[in-house]
């Protein structure tokens, strides 16, 4: 049993007549990763502009940190770190007078300001470009940045829109090990993504989400047994025999789906006596994200 | 499951300390690395104009009004330097900061208010007109005006014109869908009050519409202000267009946090 960090129920968001959020549920215990994972457009950013009241939602219920949104939102905000998907630093403004003004933002008494940035600085690998301008810094010290700005006054929960998007491997990587070292010291993490491999590695729990609901949540591994099975057998071929091999699947009871040059035959370890050849292999959050989702990664 | 407990304080206040502060604080350490190109064009734009009207009418015109030309043009074109460093960067400045560089998304997700982010953008701005106002007035003692007690007060005064114009200006920014809006700000409104101010030549050989225009155009009494502190006060009236001033502000302070919250907040 453990306190909830966040908690939505019944949550609208609609833009005209755009429904963006529909009916969200979102439950973030104290302590936990949980990625929100969808294609874009799923409501993933709107969900995020909602928990700092940045949205207001038309209608159900919203608390973060205890505090009711949208009413309580700023003493909610005091006690949480965001990070946008879009790079918002001073450009002109040097590592350190980025973090300066953040401190003051969050109110961070004069006593410990000091301290606060040189800790930033430490996470975000930045001591010694200090004195260096924003505009000066690569993209992967830049999203750093952003990431350390978002967590100078130690919030206890800590949104995290598309941390990684846009970046190299090698970078994404380099965040992946800032974000998983925050999670070890406890901090709660909501992080939207539509990296799968970032939810599968981050995320203790993934709300997998699609036109602004939740279609599936659970640990990465949980969601990939119950809904792809343990094995999937990827068959590849000329679009004709593609089909067929749908349709002979379709007939055993077993869920399919295309991933461009293949078809990918979900579950196969329960289909007994199921004969066509192709290549064997664990079923993995991408074959989940698709069949629920019924979209492609990009 | 239980939700948190929530800490002692359940709501935080409007137009708390540390919030102004701290969007004070970011606009103060932007300054520092573009104080020069704003100071310098805040200063040699009244010195231009001082020195082509003062010089280039002052020949022709003499006195005015029972100044010297280049006297009342001096003390006018303080309102001017007060709308060019206020409305101006309030207007430009606003949208580029919600628009391209996505400031205000950072602000607002930290606990500031919208409110309180568009007092302290204002309190700002205004400070510095405060303090650009004062440049024309200099540059027209060293051209001769004689310096006088009553011209302390001038910063306060530039301040107040100050605060409403930037109040203007953000307001603009949160009505504008684009820069292209703001052409019509410009032609249509800013210009003809900067015109109808009293700065360059008096009201009141003016048809009586353009009369009326001046005395409810907060840059003439700012104008009348200035140029009763160089030269004497004039008792209640000068009390009025404080009155008029302040007003000006207070009701543009709170339409440009009507217009930001729509922006900022969907």
């Amino acid at each position: 049993m453990s306190d909830l960090a966040i908690r939505l129920r019944g949550v609208v968001k609609r833009y005209g007549a755009i429904t963006a959020v529909d009916g969200l549920d979102l439950d973030v215990p104290e302590g936990t990763c949980v990625g929100l994972l969808g294609p874009n457009g799923a409501g993933k950013s709107t969900t995020m502009r909602l928990l700092t009241a940045q949205a207001i939602a038309d209608e159900g219920e919203l608390e973060v940190l205890g505090f009711r949104l949208p009413e309580e939102s700023k003493a909610a905000r005091a006690e949480c770190g965001v990070t946008p998907q879009l790079d918002n630093l001073d450009t002109t403004l040097t590592v350190e007078q980025n973090l300066l003004v953040f401190a003051h933002l969050y109110r961070i008494g004069r006593a410990d300001r000091r301290e606060a940035i040189e800790r930033a600085l430490v996470m975000a690998k930045l001591t010694d470009r200090r004195d260096s301008r924003v505009d000066k810094l690569s993209g992967g010290m830049r999203r750093r940045l952003l990431i350390a700005r978002a967590l100078v006054h130690r919030p206890r929960l800590v949104l995290l829109d598309e941390p990684t998007v846009g970046l190299d491997p090698q970078v994404r990587q380099e965040l992946w090990a800032l974000i998983d070292a925050l999670r070890s010291e406890g901090t709660t993490i909501l992080m939207s993504t539509h990296y799968i491999e970032e939810a599968q590695r981050l995320a203790d729990t993934v709300l997998i989400m699609s036109h602004g609901k939740a279609v599936a949540s659970g640990s990465p591994a949980a969601l990939v047994v119950e809904h792809a099975g343990h094995e999937v057998l990827e068959v590849y071929g000329p679009p004709a025999r593609l089909a067929e091999v749908e349709a002979v699947a379709g007939a055993s009871g077993l869920r399919t789906r295309r991933t461009g040059t293949s078809v990918s035959i979900l579950g196969v370890e329960a289909g007994n006596g199921f004969k066509i050849d192709g290549e064997r292999r664990p079923a993995n959050l991408e074959d989940v994200f698709v069949l629920l989702t019924g979209e492609e990664i990009a | 499951m239980a939700v948190a407990n929530p800490p002692r304080a359940r709501r935080l206040g409007r137009l708390e300390r540390p919030a102004l502060t701290g969007v004070l604080v970011r606009e103060v350490v932007n300054f520092s690395s573009y104080w020069k190109s704003s100071t310098f064009s805040s200063t040699v734009e009244p010195t231009i104009y001082l020195l082509a009207f003062g010089f280039g009418f002052g020949a022709l015109v003499g006195r005015i009004g029972g100044y010297e030309y280049v006297e009342f043009v001096g003390t006018g074109t303080v309102a001017t330097a007060v709308l060019f460093s206020s409305a101006f960067p309030a207007m430009f400045g606003t949208f580029v900061k919600y628009q391209f560089q996505r400031t205000y998304d950072a602000i607002l997700a930290a606990p500031v208010d919208t409110e309180e982010l568009v007092t302290a953008e204002a309190l700002w701005i205004a400070t510095r007109a405060g303090v650009y106002g004062c440049v024309p007035l200099l540059v027209a003692i060293v051209f001769g005006l004689d310096p006088a007690w009553g011209m302390l007060a001038v910063p306060l005064i530039a301040w107040i014109a100050g605060f409403g114009w930037a109040c203007f200006g953000i307001s603009v920014a949160g009505f504008s869908k684009s820069f292209e809006n703001f052409n019509y700000v410009v032609s249509a409104v800013l210009t003809p009050l900067f015109l109808v101010a009293g700065t360059f030549f008096p009201l009141d050989t003016l048809p009586g519409w353009a009369q009326f225009l001046g005395n409810v155009n907060p840059l003439h009494h700012c104008v009348e202000l200035v140029r009763h502190a160089a030269f004497g006060w004039e008792g209640w009236t000068d009390l009025a267009r404080v009155a008029a001033l302040v007003a000006f502000g207070l009701i543009l302070w709170r339409i440009a946090i009507r217009a930001m919250a729509r922006k900022l907040v969907d």
